[in-house]
């Protein structure tokens, strides 16, 4: 029993992180109708850039003070989001009228740039995480324990969550989001600027993988240039079961993954854990491709 | 000329020089037979992604079907059977290279079918799914007949050495000759009419279903046996040589050929080989070339390099024609 609430804890924070990852997705398909392929990357740059902060700023704000935490996070934010803007601009803007798949192929080799740059730039071996949030029990009882860093996990994804939401819902710019994403026609002829919105979606997006990136920095403490694959995969399955276009489905689909994943982790399937999300994700397009909250689409001809 | 009689020269060609192969330095040799098994890669995947028009990111996976069945059934062959009876490791390769065809060509239809209501981006996704599903399964399978280890899992798999240059281009023709005569026929104009439009195909009674499914079960065969060839070759095969990097290295080489030309993809199949082997000082900025190199060409030129040339056109003044991707 104990074990399994432990499972059930791991898994909602692992879930946390996935969530962060799968709202750039899901907006950047809601308003763009593609699959972000780099997003994943996105992630692992926010990584990165939380890293090379903490120890910049190291001896003036000690590591593990709040202080310190909240100006990692910020700038990670910052960079990731003036990084998903340059993408948008030099490699997806060109693109904007063209084939699908020409785009798909596009954000492959986006992908594949960040991955092998960073490779170049910070060297392949993992690098130890600083410490930014303590690894100290928060509530510890016979049956569970939730260490701090899980549950700064857990709340910092809810709130940024609770963000997007009032930022999609009740601002000026999210409603021009979601317009755009129910008709890019339409709404341009309703006098909204379309590469204004897309650059938003971008840059939102962008913020909230790296905030993901940095707290996955704090909770798994190593952090390596391909580190986004497989964190990027799964987010985009969540994004898919919850009903890809969806920001809450997303949600809901990243926190589903994060606890299968982390209670087959602990039977004697752990070894196949990564195919049977890619299992998921194909049994849920195959039986239900809209996804859990995602509602269908007609195809015109 | 009739393309009977291009295979026959072609293959003459392929029998003299696998007569001086021996001499040649074992470098530059295996070089030369990454080329004919990137060859086979490529051109299957190009009737795939190409010709039908079913973006997939899974082709490594059906390469590892091929290379581990074959390589069972040859490790098999050659210490139980066979080979104590006096029989060539030629037979012995023909047998495994078949059964690694066609259990990949397994693969494919068992890929193909629930794939078949995907379409790009979300096909590439799921391919790339099967693709981890399938090496994931190689690193669990581990299994011993009579004291013999087979697969081993991550540790990896021995393989004997059969394949031969006469064997990789020998097969690479073939692979071109099918697929080009394939797509040339009038059967074959389906896959093209499933790329074109798939509505309009299916209004003019095109079997959109049947063709996507035999594309996969057809490029997923030879790649199989592209597959088997890579295995017979380097003689150690892991599961960490059929990630998805490895499909995403076959796709880039079908794309900067351009999608649907055959002759651009060998094209880029000999130059992406070449080119990682000439630049070895440079090699961690392969990948980095590789990725701006989709990036730039899928902005300026997305019909890739060598766009629909064939070699007949190479030499004629091209008239100017509307590009499609």
């Amino acid at each position: 029993m104990g074990e399994l609430l432990q499972q059930l804890v791991n898994g909602i924070s692992l879930g946390a992180i996935y969530a962060l990852i799968a709202l750039g997705y899901t907006m950047i398909y809601g308003v763009l109708r593609f699959i972000n392929f780099a997003h994943g990357d996105v992630f692992m740059v926010g990584a990165f850039a939380g890293y090379f902060v903490a120890n910049a700023i190291s001896h003036v704000l000690p590591i593990g003070s709040v202080g310190a935490t909240v100006v990692v996070f910020i700038s990670a934010m910052a960079i990731c989001a003036a990084l998903g803007a340059t993408i948008e601009y030099l490699a997806y803007r060109p693109l904007r009228t063209r084939p699908k798949l020409t785009v798909l192929i596009t954000a492959i080799g986006v992908s594949l740039f960040l991955e092998y740059l960073s490779q170049l730039l910070f060297g392949a071996t993992p690098r130890g995480f600083p410490e930014i949030i303590s690894n100290e029990p928060f509530i510890k009882t016979k049956l569970v324990t939730v260490n701090i860093v899980g549950a700064v996990v857990i709340i910092t994804s809810l709130v940024l969550m609770y963000a997007l939401r009032i930022v999609v819902m009740k601002t000026k710019i999210g409603t021009a989001m979601r317009a755009v994403s129910f008709s890019q026609q339409a709404a341009s002829l309703m006098g909204i600027n379309i590469s204004k919105v897309i650059t938003f979606t971008f840059m939102t997006g962008s913020a909230l993988a790296a905030a993901g990136g940095v707290l996955y920095g704090a909770s798994y403490p190593s952090i390596d240039p391909l580190m986004g694959i497989l964190p990027g995969l799964k987010a985009f399955v969540a994004a898919v079961l919850g009903g890809i276009g969806n920001i809450p489905g997303a949600a809901l689909g990243a926190f589903i993954i994060g606890i299968v994943e982390s209670f087959i982790g602990g039977t004697f399937l752990s070894t196949y854990r990564d195919a049977i999300v890619f299992a998921i994700l194909i049994g849920i397009l195959i039986f239900k491709p809209s996804g859990i909250l995602g509602r269908n689409e007609v195809e015109k001809v | 000329m009739r393309p009977q009689l291009i295979f026959a020269i072609v293959f003459a060609m392929l029998v003299g020089l696998s007569f001086v192969t021996g001499q040649i330095d074992p470098y530059y040799y295996t070089v030369i037979i990454f080329i004919g098994i990137n060859i086979t890669m490529a051109t299957s995947l190009n009737l795939i992604n190409g010709f039908t028009g079913q973006f997939s990111l899974g082709h490594a996976g059906f390469m590892g079907v091929g290379a581990y069945v074959s390589a069972i059934v040859s490790t098999y062959l050659t210490t139980h059977g066979m080979a104590a009876a006096g029989t060539s490791g030629d037979l012995v390769l023909f047998v495994a290279l078949i059964l690694g065809g066609l259990a990949a060509a397994l693969t494919g239809l068992a890929v193909g079918i629930p794939s078949l209501r995907l379409k790009g981006d979300y096909l590439a996704i799921v391919t790339l799914g099967f693709n981890e599903i399938i090496r994931v399964i190689i690193q669990n399978v581990d299994f011993k007949i009579a004291g013999t280890s087979y697969v081993g899992g991550a540790r990896g798999f021995a393989v004997p050495q059969l394949a031969s240059f006469l064997w990789v281009f020998g097969i690479a023709l073939v692979t071109i000759y099918f697929v080009e005569n394939l797509i040339n026929s009038t059967y074959g104009r389906g896959f093209l009419a499933v790329r074109d439009d798939e509505v309009a195909a299916e209004a003019m009674g095109v079997n959109t279903t049947g063709f996507k499914v035999r594309a996969f079960v057809i490029g997923a065969f030879f790649a199989g046996i592209g597959g088997g060839l890579f295995a017979h070759f380097i003689q150690y095969i892991t599961p960490d040589n059929f990630t998805f990097l490895k499909s995403i290295e076959i796709v880039v080489m079908v794309i900067l050929g351009g999608m649907g030309s055959t002759y651009g993809v060998i094209l880029a199949a000999i130059i992406l080989t070449i080119l990682p082997e000439a630049l070895r000082e440079f090699s961690e900025y392969r990948m980095i070339i590789y990725s701006l190199m989709l990036i730039v060409l899928m902005i300026s030129r997305p019909q890739g390099l060598f766009g629909a040339m064939t070699p007949g056109k190479l030499f004629r003044k091209s008239k100017s024609s509307p590009q499609k991707v």
